[in-house]
């Protein structure tokens, strides 16, 4: 119905606008991808010619692979985004409905205290948690970069889940207290899946920010079996000379699982993001 | 079973009192409905009856025990709300199931008692649905049946027909009146609409402003209010109400019902026809007049009279209803 209100120019129009956004954000992606595929000559000499066969070559592939535990840097990078992602949005929620269901002394301070952290930067606190780290033991552990970025996810979590939480029926909650289902129940069961959208948006925006990092691991633990993958990608980067072929081939590969953990988000994230502006 | 008797309840949300102390006594078996305007505090109440809100001060007494501190799961009632409230990511049979298996009640009970439920409201083909394969009638009608199921002491509805259109509300409005004569549980039922209330209670309570206005049998309260505002509440269409000086009649406000004012040339009161609706079997005519406003008449039948024509009215004056300053019936 809409549709055919719209003209024919500011469809055009519009798939401009976004075609030229899709080109600007993936250029770099594709820039990356391409050139992994390439000698370092054709690197240098061509670097926007796409890897056809004179140029192909695997050598930052075969690098990658051969030099330092490759795939030991991709585990830890798994275990600390997958096991942050996760105590993010259970501590998150759980925070978010006594927020936004329990009036008790104190709430709103409790929520002013934890949106805080929205604002002010966690690296600001860098020494203090290393302080932290070095007098708990847990230099050199993954427990200490899941600490850290459970921490930091948590306020964004907390802030979006508990405005969506304040919109699930009270109705429907009460239905269930009268028909005996705990807190607890009604929480897992009735409250978490109509705010499921909410949560893949919350999972995306806390996820990638962890799977980048750059400062924890090289901070908390750069030892070689705890390294992530960003962190190992580092050592193909020299003071003098980097190995451009390693670096591009180890991102090409660096990008795959977020890619994967975005798709199985995606669905409810656009959910999410546009929920309330189409019904 | 299922007597409730409320003694001096109020509840306040911080500063704000929302029910002032309310005194009530609902009897065994009867049904029983909270009407008033809008934000009186019905919904409030029902909550506190229900135990999901806690009363600030008061006792709430279910067949004589108190029951301020049991959990609403344990206080052996159900409750339909407005909107439904049925849990969309269980099929009909298993909203329906809910409350008992959470007592821990065998499945071959709760299959024979969601199955009797829904054979009495006729759900038999939707128990496998899910709430979002309902018509909202259907989905107010699952609803009740969950209600049913547990077979409580007291049933509470708040609002429950708001949501449906109008030939729905009269048909669910026809369900819910025979469910209590085969059921003869006491139930509560809240609603702001007049309408509802007078067909369906045993026993009327009128809310304002968190206080009890009055309480009684429908025609008590039609033919026996107490206040301004409980004349001008119950009864569609509204009370006419008259200053008492201009027709040298008793009190400050005169309430005559539409149906006792009379179109008479001699009338005492003089006019003129402002808006005619005809209705079929009663024909309502707003009569424009000088110090009393807008005045409604109801005829039975059918009439005609000429918008801007003259004319004149006379009240039933045996039928009147007299009403000091400050709106308390002169007896
Ligand atoms: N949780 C609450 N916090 C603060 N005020 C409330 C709350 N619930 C209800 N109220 C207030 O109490 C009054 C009565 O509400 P309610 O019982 O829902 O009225 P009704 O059902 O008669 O329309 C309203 O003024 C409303 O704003
Ligand atoms: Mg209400």
């Amino acid at each position: 119905m809409a549709q055919a209100r719209i003209s024919w120019g500011r469809t055009i129009a519009a798939h401009a606008i976004l075609i030229t956004w899709t080109v600007i954000a993936l250029f770099p992606v594709f820039v990356t991808v391409v050139n992994s595929f390439k000698s370092r000559r054709a690197i240098f000499a061509d670097p926007l010619a796409l890897p056809w066969p004179e140029h192909f070559d695997l050598v930052g592939y075969t690098t990658v692979l051969k030099q330092g535990d490759f795939f030991g840097y991709f585990q830890n990078s798994m275990i600390v985004t997958v096991v942050s992602l996760f105590l993010v949005l259970l501590f998150g929620a759980m925070a978010a409905f006594a927020l936004s269901e329990y009036r008790f002394r104190g709430d709103m301070l409790m929520g002013l205290y934890l949106a805080l952290g929205i604002m002010i930067p966690i690296r600001l606190g860098t020494v203090a948690i290393l302080e932290i780290m070095v007098a708990g033991g847990l230099v050199n552990t993954l427990t200490a970069l899941i600490l850290v970025y459970t921490a930091q996810g948590l306020p964004l979590a907390v802030f979006i889940l508990s405005e969506f939480m304040k919109t699930v029926s009270d109705d429907l909650k009460n239905a269930g207290r009268i028909d005996g289902l705990s807190e607890y129940a009604i929480f897992f069961t009735l409250v978490l899946p109509l705010v499921r959208p909410a949560m893949a948006t919350v999972a995306v925006f806390t996820m990638i920010p962890i799977w980048n990092d750059l400062w924890f691991p090289l901070i908390l633990a750069p030892a070689e079996e705890v390294k992530t993958i960003t962190l190992g990608s580092q050592v193909f980067i020299g003071q003098f000379v980097t190995n451009w072929n390693a670096v591009l081939a180890a991102l090409s590969l660096a990008i795959l699982p977020v890619l994967v953990l975005y798709l199985i988000f995606s669905r409810q994230l656009i959910r999410g993001i546009t929920a309330g502006a189409v019904k | 079973m299922g007597a409730l008797d409320l003694k001096s309840v109020t509840k306040s949300f911080g500063a704000t009192d929302v029910i002032k102390g309310v005194n009530l006594e609902v009897a065994e078996g009867e049904f029983c409905v909270f009407v008033g305007p809008s934000g009186c505090g019905k919904s409030t109440l029902l909550r506190i009856i229900a135990g999901l809100e806690d009363a600030s001060g008061g006792d709430i007494l279910l067949d004589g025990k108190r029951v301020n501190d049991i959990a609403p799961a344990k206080r052996e009632l159900a409750m339909v709300f407005q909107s439904y409230a049925l849990y969309p990511h269980l099929t009909v049979r298993d909203n329906m199931g809910l409350a008992l298996k959470q007592a821990g009640v065998p499945k071959d009970k709760i299959k024979a008692s969601t199955d009797r439920a829904a054979q009495m409201l006729s759900l038999e083909k939707l128990l496998d649905r899910r709430p979002a394969e309902l018509s909202g009638g259907q989905r107010q009608r699952v609803a009740i049946g969950r209600a049913i199921v547990r077979r409580p002491k007291l049933f509470l509805f708040d609002e429950p027909l708001s949501n449906l259109d109008a030939a729905l509300r009269v048909a669910t409005r026809i369900e819910i009146a025979r469910l209590h004569r085969e059921l003869g549980a006491t139930m509560i039922y809240v609603t702001h609409d007049q309408v509802e209330a007078m067909t369906l209670a045993d026993k009327i309570v009128v809310l304002r402003d968190g206080r009890v206005e009055q309480v009684g049998s429908p025609m008590h309260l039609y033919n026996d209010p107490d206040n301004t505002f409980v004349a001008g509440f119950i009864g569609s269409p509204q009370m006419n109400f008259l200053k008492s000086a201009a027709l040298g009649l008793p009190g400050e406000t005169t309430g005559i019902r539409p149906e006792h004012l009379f179109i008479k040339a001699s009338g005492a009161i003089a006019g003129t026809v402002s808006h005619v609706e005809k209705l079929g079997g009663e024909t309502l005519v707003y009569i424009r007049t000088e110090p009393h406003g807008l005045l409604t008449v109801r005829l039975f039948g059918e009439h005609s009279y000429q918008v801007d024509s003259a004319v004149g009215l006379d009240i039933d004056a045996a039928r009147a209803f007299h009403f000091d300053a400050a709106g308390k019936r002169l007896r």
